[in-house]
């Protein structure tokens, strides 16, 4: 079942994407989660009663790459234009994607109170540990130690603290119908003929987004946290960061479910 | 009936998809009607009243909910209209249709529950960041506050921008008799509006252009609509100005007190006129350089240290004289006060 779902993430014309060329960086994964939304409105067959919520962010330009209707937000306020969607229009699938600097810095308010009011709209956040966009500043993400343009000797938790868990906090919301963490990182795994790669993160981040949708079609508030890297902001290769994430940052953000009211994931 | 109550039922009678709310004094007659009567059956219509967490969270409601082509409002005061600035800024480059309302009451800062007229500044010069500008009504009555949500809505769907309400704490607790005209059911052009793409491209409504020319020409368009809007839709209102040696020029609540000035005077033999602008965005600046031209003099009254005299001394230009009497803090001036100042100021004979 599971090798069918790649397959069809990797070949066949998605119409739910457009043509244009995506502007993300080498190996960011931004593209990845694109092309995973583009699959599930295709899959549900919803494409044309959908508007996204586009974030201030490097997912401020995805009315570029998703074919459908956008509303573009001002930083941070994604969720409550989603919800101002949803609210008067509660049979359009509304969906917003969001950086961490967007969904758990500036725009913490709309993000727990869209959840807290169980608005039944689907939120992607993209954990990259960096506000990406802006040039690599700290983020909410940042893990201590870790050296930002803005934490120039290392993220000092004295004087920052240490980095949110939003799927932790979310979690704790009685209106949040599902919310899991998930990774879009490839990773890599030791065979006897030596280390290969493995899509097993995004099969399951792929699986992850549908039922986000689901969850909505169904009347509740979805919120997936993806892990991804940066490589260019973190001034690493794009191998390093993958390694990154897969040795360091999974460690501080466990993947898992927080919370699943109606069984989504059993189904 | 109360100044906001009129203006809840007004936004209700001209068709109100959507309110979202933020408490805030003097203006929560507003929300709390709306509550009351939302899931009323005679308002079919009315499918949304949310109570959002901060001033930020109910103008992006409202800027949502605009995008799918409702008739959708929020209403605040002074400190929460200084919050509203950023989702203003969004909604006039993205062309979004909506309504708000600002109680005025006295500033900077937490000031005062009094009224004030000192919101005028950031309410008719854009308030947000970029080149913009609300249209702004100023109702003088709680009838014109009943009224005004249509016009305001009428002219927020034609413009496809945000309308400004400017009222003060004074029209919004002020009790007055009022009747509500039977409007017809809104059939606004909402093409634009996201929803269904089903057969057509995608409707992407967006106030970023990172290619510069197609910016410059995106606002250059926006500032024709707005030509448009000054030709087309300046709202004044014009009492014994005729034969006025004085004009009084004042809106809102100051304007009420002016008119009654107005009318002593007149009794008395000096002849005083008032000249209200009603739309403060486009401002009649035509119709007060008229008067200049005719060689009127003016008195500004504004209940602020003086805001909408910059506008009254362009339209009039240069070698006419425009006094000024403010009074601000939340206080009000008295119809006696105004005339104690109209004697010092030599204006009419004692």
């Amino acid at each position: 079942m599971t090798q069918q779902s790649a397959l069809k993430v990797k070949v066949g014309r998605i119409k739910s994407l457009t043509e244009n060329p995506t502007h993300y960086c080498a190996g960011c994964e931004h593209g990845t989660l694109t092309k995973l939304i583009a699959a599930a409105m295709d899959d549900l067959n919803i494409r044309e009663k959908t508007v996204m919520i586009d974030s201030v962010g490097c997912s401020v330009l995805a009315f570029n790459y998703l074919n459908c209707d956008h509303v573009v937000a001002a930083h941070g306020r994604a969720p409550a234009v989603a919800a101002g969607v949803k609210r008067l229009r509660p049979d359009l699938t509304v969906f917003t994607v969001q950086g961490d600097g967007d969904a758990i810095s500036i725009g913490l308010l709309e993000t727990i109170y869209a959840a807290k009011r169980a608005t039944p709209i689907t939120i992607f956040a993209v954990n990259n540990g960096i506000y990406g966009m802006t040039g690599g500043q700290m983020a909410p993400t940042t893990l201590p130690g870790q050296v930002t343009t803005t934490t120039p000797y290392g993220r000092d938790p004295a004087l920052t603290g240490t980095e949110l868990d939003i799927s932790k906090l979310i979690g704790q919301i009685d209106g949040a119908a599902y919310v899991k963490r998930t990774s879009l990182v490839v990773s890599e795994i030791s065979t006897p003929r030596g280390k290969v790669y493995t899509i097993k993160n995004l099969l399951e981040s792929k699986r992850t987004v549908e039922n986000a949708f689901r969850v909505q079609a169904l009347g509740g508030f979805a919120f997936v946290e993806l892990l991804s890297t940066c490589s260019v902001n973190w001034k690493m290769s794009v191998l390093d960061a993958k390694r990154r994430v897969n040795d360091e940052v999974i460690k501080r953000f466990p993947l898992g479910l927080y919370r699943d009211t109606y069984g989504v994931e059993k189904a | 009936m109360k100044g906001n109550e009129a203006l809840a039922y007004g936004a209700l009678e001209s068709g109100l998809n959507a309110y979202f709310a933020y408490p805030i004094t003097p203006s929560s007659e507003i929300p709390e009607t709306l509550a009351r009567e939302f899931g009323d059956r005679k308002y079919p219509q009315y499918k949304c009243f949310i109570q959002s967490a901060s001033e930020l969270e109910a103008i992006n409601m409202v800027l949502g909910a605009a995008s799918t082509g409702a008739l959708a409002m929020t209403a605040t005061s002074g400190p929460g209209f200084s919050l509203k600035q950023e989702g203003l800024s969004y909604a006039a480059c993205m062309e979004l249709p909506l309504l708000i309302v600002d109680i005025c009451r006295a500033g900077p800062g937490l000031g005062n529950l009094g009224p004030e007229q000192s919101d005028y500044f950031q309410a008719t010069k854009g308030g947000g960041h970029g080149s913009y500008h609300l249209i702004v009504l100023a109702p003088a009555s709680v009838q014109e506050m009943a009224s005004f949500p249509k016009l305001g809505f009428d002219l927020a769907f034609k413009y496809r921008n945000p309308v400004l309400i400017l009222g003060d704490a004074f029209t919004g607790q002020l009790k007055e008799d009022v009747e509500f005209p039977s409007w017809k059911a809104p059939n606004y052009d909402i093409s634009w509006a996201v929803g269904d793409s089903n057969g057509r491209g995608p409707h992407i409504l967006n106030s970023l252009e990172l290619d510069y020319q197609k910016h410059y020409e995106h606002i250059g368009r926006i500032f024709e609509k707005y030509r448009t809007a000054e030709e087309k839709e300046v709202l004044y209102e014009e009492y014994f100005t005729e034969d006025a040696e004085v004009v009084i020029v004042a809106f809102g609540i100051a304007s009420r007190i002016a008119r009654g000035v107005v009318n002593n005077q007149r009794k008395n033999g000096n002849r005083v006129g008032l000249f209200r602008p009603i739309t403060l965005w486009p401002f009649p600046s035509k119709a007060l350089r008229k008067l200049a031209n005719e060689g009127k003099r003016f008195l500004d009254v504004e209940l602020s240290t003086g805001q909408m005299i910059e506008d009254v001394r362009l339209a009039v230009g240069s070698g006419v004289t425009v006094n000024f009497l403010g009074r601000w803090g939340g206080i009000v001036p008295t119809e006696r006060e105004l005339e104690r100042e109209i004697r010092r100021l030599e204006i009419v004979a004692a």
